[in-house]
């Protein structure tokens, strides 16, 4: 079973390395892990997607909780969240391939990023699952690279993971 | 508002260690700790110069699981603060409230891999609280005050500070801060009060309640509270390690020590209890046995200030998040106004006093020295003294064979359970108790681990005195070799012919030696009477088991009984 935590922490060095050291030693598994800051500078925002038991989740949550620059913990709905992911892939291509390529492209409402003449870049964004799809049609092209940024999530509505004051 | 007085960062940190009231310090110098040693020479702090910096830790440690109190520490970079990892990771795995001091290499060369350069907050980052690198002198009585408040508040632990050396000859206008303002630290105070009542309906219909406590009891000083408790209900109180002396062991309701070298009659107990209420402790393997045959029929409510305890180890029922002091207060009333005098345990009780009888802790009493009645010796001529313990045999029959009435009467090291923790634990004991006997319970190879302490105790004049449990073994190892590998005594036999007793003469300090029974009350005696930092050699029975034993794995009920092999 698969978690999305919103995790707001303060904006200081070290406090990666905090988060990632505890899901390390205390053996949970990180499926990704994105970070940015947020509209306050003072604060970051994690989206780490964790797998694991309904336990597991109590763990790593109050585990995350006990660190003292995580401010906030927050298990994601996927039934009332918004998540995207960002994914940049270069494909091998050639003269008889490209327009190819280019039509998957549009169906995905992905976008060619860059054009070589061996290869192409395609960013897309949206859920891992629309990621997961188009990589596997670029796969029969030739994937050279492919870099993803890991899940960011928001609620939908008026829901918000803010700082109580 | 306070006024602001233009000083160095190093003055700063005698002024701010001023307003945290730390009569007392532990360290050892260095390179980049001079501007700090210079301002330590002239100020009004106890600083006590160990001999090795792991022994600084661990005097630290003592001194706070004595007093309550934060324990202080300091070491230079490098090497000084790896020394003092074993040190914090004893007080962390106990929650000890400590505050370890480094020196660091200057800003500028920090990841330059300058000399005696260690990244001492990611090496401490599993092992500590929180910690801090000083990057501003302005920060720094910022940081002392946020690493006291949040050493000594919720669940204590150590905090780190590393403080680069151009930190310490910066210049601030110092002023110590009022309050601490952090946005990410709240620890819950107060239990829940539905919560409460739930746990306070079922202890009021117990049958066959047991109260399980550990070091919670002693850290939120509730030991009035747990009386009260264990009285109203009637029902039979087993303490854990680190719960000796939360409850007095001379109490017809103590059940002693519960685990692996628990009391048979505690294990029993727990085993056929139907309601268990866990309070400050944390479901330890060493008290749990095989976790899926643990209190099988029993509701489980669990008291712990820590909410990651809750469910972690063992399911439980009724979760309490709180201070153990204010929630028993409360359950207590709760569970009065339901009661109303009267209690259903009686039963119970009676059959718990049974297994007592049928069951006491047991040693084969012969005309060899024991360790057992070295321990019964020493509980009969000093019951007030401060045990302190090393780790391994020593350490559990010092946990069965003396009566412990008050907290902070038995010092240990539980959970990393760190050999060479006591002597220098002691150290740090004494000087917050110089009023109170203190004894290191100690073994031939724990005492080597830290023996150089022994230059500690006599330069400052810190009468402590060692028992050391000869017999030339690493014993509870020797035990487990016995026992589950046909006694084949690998790398575990010591008998390496020390002469503990030129040794402490060596150092200064008193060396006495026993080797019969009738000896030991006079030695022990001779050692108090002296006023001198004393080692005495307890040449005892090689082979003495700690019994009785769950081996690992096993359910708690299924306790071997070891007789001494003769």
């Amino acid at each position: 079973m698969k978690h999305t935590l919103a995790v707001l922490v303060e904006n200081k060095p070290g406090v990666l390395a905090r988060v990632s050291g505890l899901f390390s030693r205390r053996g949970f598994n990180i499926e990704s892990l994105a970070v940015g800051v947020t509209d306050n500078p003072d604060i970051s925002r994690m989206t780490i997607v964790v797998s694991g038991d309904d336990r597991v989740l109590d763990q790593v949550t109050k585990q995350l909780n006990k660190l003292i620059d995580v401010i906030k913990v927050s298990d994601l709905d996927p039934t009332d969240a918004i998540e995207r992911e960002l994914a940049l892939f270069k494909v091998k291509v050639d003269k008889g391939n490209r327009s190819e390529v280019i039509q998957i492209v549009e169906v995905f409402r992905a976008q060619i990023v860059d054009v070589g003449v061996k290869t192409m870049i395609v960013g897309v964004t949206g859920t891992g699952d629309k990621i997961d799809a188009i990589e596997k049609l670029l796969r029969n092209f030739g994937i050279v690279e492919v870099v993803r940024t890991g899940k960011i999530s928001i609620n939908r509505g008026v829901k918000t993971v803010k700082l109580e004051k | 508002m306070g006024k602001k007085t233009r000083m160095t960062g190093a003055k700063a940190l005698i002024e701010s260690l001023y307003a945290e009231k730390v009569d007392v310090i532990f360290g050892y110098p260095g390179g980049v700790l001079l501007p700090i040693y210079d301002e330590l020479f002239d100020a009004d702090i106890n600083h006590i110069l160990v001999r090795h910096e792991q022994a600084a830790a661990h005097a630290a440690d003592g001194y706070a699981r004595a007093t309550g109190k934060v324990g202080v520490c300091l070491a230079t970079s490098g090497p000084g603060a790896t020394n003092l990892v074993t040190g914090i990771a004893t007080a962390y795995m106990d929650s000890v409230p400590m505050v370890a001091i480094t020196g660091q290499v200057p800003s500028s060369m920090i990841g330059n891999d300058a000399f005696q350069e260690a990244n001492i907050t990611g090496i401490t980052l599993p092992i500590t609280k929180h910690n801090y690198l000083v990057t501003d002198v302005n920060d720094l009585p910022r940081i002392i005050k946020e690493a006291f408040h949040i050493a000594s508040t919720g669940r204590p632990g150590p905090v780190l500070i590393d403080i680069p050396k151009d930190i310490t000859t910066d210049e601030l206008d110092f002023e110590y801060p009022e309050s601490v303002e952090l946005r990410g630290y709240k620890p819950t105070k107060t239990g829940h009060k539905k919560q409460i009542k739930r746990a306070a309906d079922i202890i009021s219909n117990a049958k066959q309640p047991v109260i399980y406590v550990g070091g919670g009891i002693i850290a939120a000083e509730a030991t009035k509270e747990l009386l009260e408790l264990a009285q109203t209900i009637s029902a039979p109180v087993t303490t854990t390690l680190m719960g000796k002396g939360a409850f007095p062991d001379d109490n017809p309701l103590c059940i002693g020590m519960p685990g692996m070298h628990g009391t048979k009659y505690a294990n029993y107990a727990i085993q056929e209890s139907d309601v268990l209420i866990a309070v400050g402790v944390r479901f330890d393997d060493r008290v749990t046995g095989k976790v899926e045959s643990f209190a099988p029929n029993a509701q489980i409510i669990h008291v712990d200030i820590d909410p990651a305890e809750i469910s972690k180890n063992v399911r439980v029922d009724i979760p309490i998040v709180g201070n153990a002091k204010s929630v028993l207060s409360m359950l207590v009333e709760y569970i009065k106004e339901k009661l109303n005098g009267k209690t259903n345990t009686a039963a119970w009780v009676k059959k718990v006093e049974n297994w007592k009888k049928q069951y006491p802790l047991y040693y084969h009493k012969d005309d060899k020295l024991k360790p057992q009645y070295i321990m019964e010796q020493i509980n009969e001529l000093y019951p007030d003294s401060i045990i302190v313990t090393e780790v391994g045999q020593n350490q559990m029959w010092a946990a069965q064979y003396f009566k412990y009435k008050e907290p902070r009467t038995f010092i240990s090291s539980g959970g990393l359970g760190t050999m060479g923790y006591g002597f220098p634990a002691s150290m740090g004991v004494k000087m917050g108790h110089p009023d109170k006997v203190v004894f290191d319970i100690s073994g031939d190879g724990s005492f080597q681990m830290n023996s150089q302490e022994l230059a500690t105790v006599v330069q400052n004049d810190i009468p402590v005195i060692v028992v050391i449990f000869n017999n030339g073994f690493l014993g509870m190892v020797r035990q487990w070799q016995e026992l589950f590998f046909e006694q084949r005594y690998s790398f575990t036999c010591i008998d390496d012919s020390v002469d503990f007793v030129k040794l402490a003469e060596a150092y200064g300090a008193m060396g006495l030696r026993v080797t019969k029974s009738e000896e030991v009350g006079p030695a022990l005696k001779k050692a108090v009477e002296s006023g001198r930092p004393t080692v005495i050699d307890f040449v005892v029975e090689r082979e003495e088991n700690v019994s009785p034993m769950v081996p690992a794995g096993a359910a708690i009920n299924e306790m071997l009984d070891l007789e001494v092999q003769s």
